[in-house]
Order: structure tokens, then C-alpha cells, then sequence
């Protein structure tokens, strides 16, 4: 098992462009925005960063190769740099390298880029890429597609435990209400639960109200070693990344323990609050990765918040949304902020570290100290879980 | 060979190719491990458990029940022409399981997880090049099988 770390990891700015159809804009250009947010927000001079990492899944973009043009365009040559990739958990792999790369001594202060353009594909290119999701070689060729994979887990989750799908829709209820007042959200409008039940049906038991929207668009962490976090900021800008948390599991279904949660959500989640020295019950407000509604009703489980097969009674009982007892995606999520794929996981830390400052306006979880995020890549072949704090 | 299977074929080459030639001829195969006994369904020729590289098919009678399944109607490229399907993921009885396609014996408003069911080998209409694929059908049903040489 891992060492505990001796210092401190902290975000000292965070920035985030608007998500969305973005044909007005090349992948490095979203890519500046959320930097230039990023920067300002840190008061930071650029010649303090010693390296980049950004997190994009290539095979969406035009561009071969894109760490080497976000880099260019954001004016960082010949600052070192990388990209990672564990698909949607591509940005959250990104911040655990930073963590890595500061907590080795070999950087002090590094940004963080996540961008995805995803529009720039054809339709009929989408679609087949859709059906390379799964695991290709025993699955894949019985047209497996992404929201069927969630639906297959819905379905269990309904007959082991009794699940509806009305609970599963308050999820995606929850989400555009919090979505309508979240300025750089991809639908910023409430649904209702009526007219999301009746929507077109994509593979039982969802609906399309159920499915996240595919999106362009970038959000940018600086992080700093302990020393230099503080050398930098004032102390209450200052958001402590206490425990990262990551673990995989089989890329297929077949050889899966069970179909109702993500063993490696379970584990991460360990791993992270156990490094942070904190518990489930102490987390006050999360990011979770809801690229299907069941999804968010699995994480309620895998993180604790509830025991399993009460996630659906967990949101039914509005206990995640202001004013219970953990505040779940009260950016919009996946669901109304929209998922580029790259970008995701650090929009979830944007927004947690920005809830930790009580910068959110109406959509502040008041007095929040400890938030989380729990982004996933795939059905759950990689999760990660990160601990922020704020002292 | 293993190009013959699925629909759509995305990786034509893998050590366990000849489970094509066995479905093919009306047999599911998994297999075993002859160093350390690990069996395992779909078949891997490299042993998690041990290492070993050296494997042999087993044959599986294709009984389960249902243990997950969907009803997909937006499908992905290669298959919108069987659109509106229904993906099952079968718990083999032996343990293992596999992804198959919902047969005209069980209907999709009735079917439950953890029915019964018979996995059924098939072979995809005429046509130019042989597409194997597998439906999940009522206990019971029978299907044409080849006589059996040699496995493994």
C-alpha cells in the first residue's frame, strides 16, 4: 500500500469555460479559456508553472496528438507536458499525475488542462465508435452500446433491490434544477419528471432522459506543492487535494462480481478517504460521474453515502440535493452540464474547489469543508476518488 | 476463423480463434488451463491464475439463466438493421457468462432476470462469409450440432 504523504497538495486556481455545441472554437482554443480562467483565478504569473498535464481522448479530435497544440497555444514551450487517458476519467487521471509529479519533488507548481472537442466528428462516426465501447472481442460484436452497458446494471439494481425508474428520473430532475443555474452548463433548464418519463426510449429501461449529452469544452486546476501554495496565494484561497483515490476492474461485464455498483468506485473511495482521514459522513458536497442516472444512484452506494440498494430511496428523499445531508451534483453533472469527455473530471474538481471558497451564489452548500469527487471512466474499468479540504 | 463471429467482426485474430470453428459446428467452448485446472467462459489461452500459455477447450451445454439484459433501440454502426435487439448477459450454469441476442422463443415484455435458459450456437442466414453468433433461447431447445472430433 501506499506511503502517506508528508506535505500537502493544494489548488490555488481554478477555471472553467462554458460547456456545450461549440462550433466556434478549435480544442486548444476551449483549451485557453479554462486556462486563462485558471490563471486569473490564481493571480498567478505564468513563468511560476514548471509543467502541464492534459487530459483529452484522442480519437474524438482532428488533431493528432493534441497535448502538442494545447501546449503551443497556451504559450507553456518548452515547459514539459503530457497527456492521460482513462477515458471519461481521463482529467482526474490528469490531477492524480500532477499530485504525482509534485509529491516527487521533480515539479513544485503544474496545470492541469482538460479539454474534449466532440463535435467535430460526423454522426455516422459517433455512432461507430459507440459500438467499440465495450469490450470488443465477446461483446461489442452483439452491438453492446454504452447506455445499454448502464441499463444492463440498471435492470439488476431494480430487480435486486426494487429500484424504480421514476427514482432514477429524479435524479436526472435534480440535476437540470441545479443544471438551470449553472452559467456554463450545456442545458440550463429544469425538466420535469413527467415529460422525462416520456421521453424516446434509447435501451430499456432508459429513456433519454436518463443519458448525459456529449459536449465541447475545457476546464483548467493549478496545483502547488505545500511550500510554494503557500508562498503564492492568500491561505483562504487555498484547497488542500488530501486523498486521491484509484482503482480499476474488468473491462468486461462478464467477469464482474456483481452488476449493482463499481468495484473500483468501492475501492477508490477507500483508498481516498482513508488517505485524507475523513469518512463518507464527512463528505459535504460531491461531484459524481451520473453519465447515466443509475450511475449517481450507484455512487450514493460505492461512496458510502448510503448502503448499498438505498440509492434509489436516497435521491427519492431529495437527501442530495442543498440542504441534506451531502450535496450531489449541484453543478448540473454530467446530465445538464454536459460530458466532454476529457474535460469532465476537472470541472468536478473546479466546481468542489469553488463550493470549498463559498463562491457558488445560489448553488453554495453552506459551510462546506469537505467535498469529493468520484469520476469514472467507462462502466467503472477506472475510478477515481478525490478528497478536497478546505482548513 | 474467429472473424465468423459476431455480427460484425472487430478483432479477426486471438489464440483462442478455433472457438469460432466450435461454434461453427454447433459447440460452446470455454476453456481450461492443463497446467493448474482454471476453467473459465469466454475461453483465454493465457491462465490468470498461473501464467501458463497452454490451454485447452472445454465444451459448455449452454444452460443459464438470465442474468441481465436491454431492449436497445438506438443502435451503433453494423447494426441498425437488426434494431430494435435484445442484449442478454447469460449466468452459465457451470459459472461464466456470456452476451447473446434475446431468440424467437422468449419474447422481450416477459423475459426476467434469472429465467432458465438455453444459449443456442447459430449461424447467420446464406451469405458470402459465415457470421456465428449465439441466442438465448427457452429451455429445451435444440439445435443442429456437427459430430464432435477432437476438442482442443
Amino acid at each position: 500500500m501506499s506511503r502517506v504523504p508528508q506535505s500537502r497538495v493544494g489548488v490555488i486556481g481554478a477555471g472553467h469555460g462554458v460547456f456545450g455545441r461549440r462550433s466556434d472554437a478549435t480544442v486548444q482554443e476551449l483549451a485557453f479559456e479554462a486556462f486563462r480562467a485558471a490563471m486569473q483565478d490564481s493571480g498567478i504569473e505564468r513563468g511560476v508553472l514548471d509543467a502541464s498535464v492534459i487530459a483529452a481522448v484522442p480519437e474524438y479530435h482532428k488533431q493528432r496528438s493534441v497535448a502538442g497544440v494545447v501546449q503551443e497555444y497556451l504559450n507553456l514551450n518548452p515547459r514539459p507536458t503530457w497527456l492521460t487517458e482513462v477515458a471519461c476519467a481521463s482529467g482526474s487521471a490528469a490531477i492524480r499525475t500532477a499530485w504525482m509529479a509534485i509529491q516527487s519533488g521533480l515539479h513544485e507548481v503544474v496545470a492541469v488542462i482538460g479539454c474534449q472537442k466532440m463535435t467535430e466528428m460526423e454522426t455516422a462516426e459517433i455512432l461507430a465508435l459507440m459500438g467499440r465501447v465495450g469490450e470488443v472481442q465477446w461483446e461489442s460484436v452483439f452491438g453492446t452500446t454504452f447506455p445499454g452497458y448502464y441499463a444492463m446494471f440498471a435492470q439488476r439494481h431494480m430487480h435486486e433491490f426494487g429500484t424504480t425508474h421514476e427514482q432514477m428520473i429524479a435524479v436526472a430532475e435534480k440535476n437540470h434544477y441545479y443544471g438551470a443555474r449553472n452559467p456554463n452548463a450545456l442545458f440550463q433548464k429544469e425538466i420535469s419528471r413527467e415529460k422525462a418519463l416520456a421521453s424516446e426510449p434509447v435501451s430499456s429501461p432508459f429513456c433519454v432522459y436518463d443519458c448525459c449529452a456529449n459536449a465541447d469544452g475545457a476546464a483548467c486546476l493549478i496545483l502547488a506543492s505545500e511550500d510554494r501554495a503557500r508562498d503564492l496565494v492568500p491561505a483562504e484561497k487555498i484547497v488542500w487535494l488530501d486523498g486521491v483515490g484509484c482503482a480499476t476492474a474488468s473491462m468486461s461485464v462478464l467477469r464482474r462480481p456483481d452488476l449493482v455498483g463499481l468495484p473500483s468506485a468501492r475501492e477508490a473511495a477507500r483508498q481516498a478517504y482513508a488517505q485524507a482521514g475523513v469518512t463518507a459522513q464527512d463528505v459535504q458536497v460531491a461531484e459524481v460521474h451520473d453519465c447515466f442516472t443509475i450511475a449517481e444512484i450507484m455512487a450514493y452506494e460505492d461512496l458510502g453515502f448510503c448502503a448499498k440498494g438505498q440509492g434509489g430511496r436516497f435521491i427519492e428523499d431529495r437527501c442530495s440535493y442543498i440542504g441534506g445531508p451531502v450535496a450531489v451534483n449541484v453543478d448540473g453533472g454530467l446530465k445538464a452540464k454536459g460530458h466532454p469527455i476529457g474535460a469532465t473530471g476537472v470541472s468536478m474538481a473546479y466546481e468542489i474547489v469553488h463550493q470549498l471558497r463559498g463562491e457558488c451564489g445560489e448553488r453554495q452548500v453552506p459551510g462546506a469543508r469537505v467535498g469529493l469527487t468520484h469520476n469514472v471512466g467507462g462502466i467503472g474499468q477506472y475510478t477515481f476518488v478525490h478528497v478536497f479540504r478546505k482548513d | 476463423m474467429f472473424s465468423w463471429f459476431g455480427k460484425k467482426s472487430f478483432v479477426p485474430y486471438t489464440k483462442v480463434a478455433d472457438f469460432a470453428v466450435h461454434l461453427k459446428d454447433g459447440r460452446i467452448m470455454g476453456s481450461v488451463c492443463k497446467s493448474c485446472g482454471y476453467r473459465t467462459f469466454p475461453p483465454r489461452a493465457d491462465c490468470p491464475e498461473c501464467m501458463s500459455g497452454d490451454f485447452a477447450f472445454t465444451e459448455y451445454d449452454g444452460k443459464g439463466e438470465v442474468y441481465t439484459f436491454t431492449r436497445t433501440t438506438a443502435a451503433p454502426t453494423g447494426f441498425e438493421d437488426v434494431a430494435p435487439y435484445t442484449v442478454v448477459v447469460v449466468e452459465l450454469a457451470p459459472g461464466g457468462r456470456l452476451v447473446g441476442w434475446l431468440g424467437e422463443t422468449l419474447d422481450h415484455a416477459t423475459v426476467r432476470i434469472g429465467d432458465p435458459v438455453q444459449v443456442v450456437p447459430r449461424i447467420w442466414g446464406e451469405g458470402e462469409e459465415i457470421k456465428l453468433y449465439f441466442t438465448v433461447e427457452a429451455p429445451g431447445t435444440t439445435w443442429h450440432r456437427s459430430p464432435a472430433p477432437h476438442l482442443g
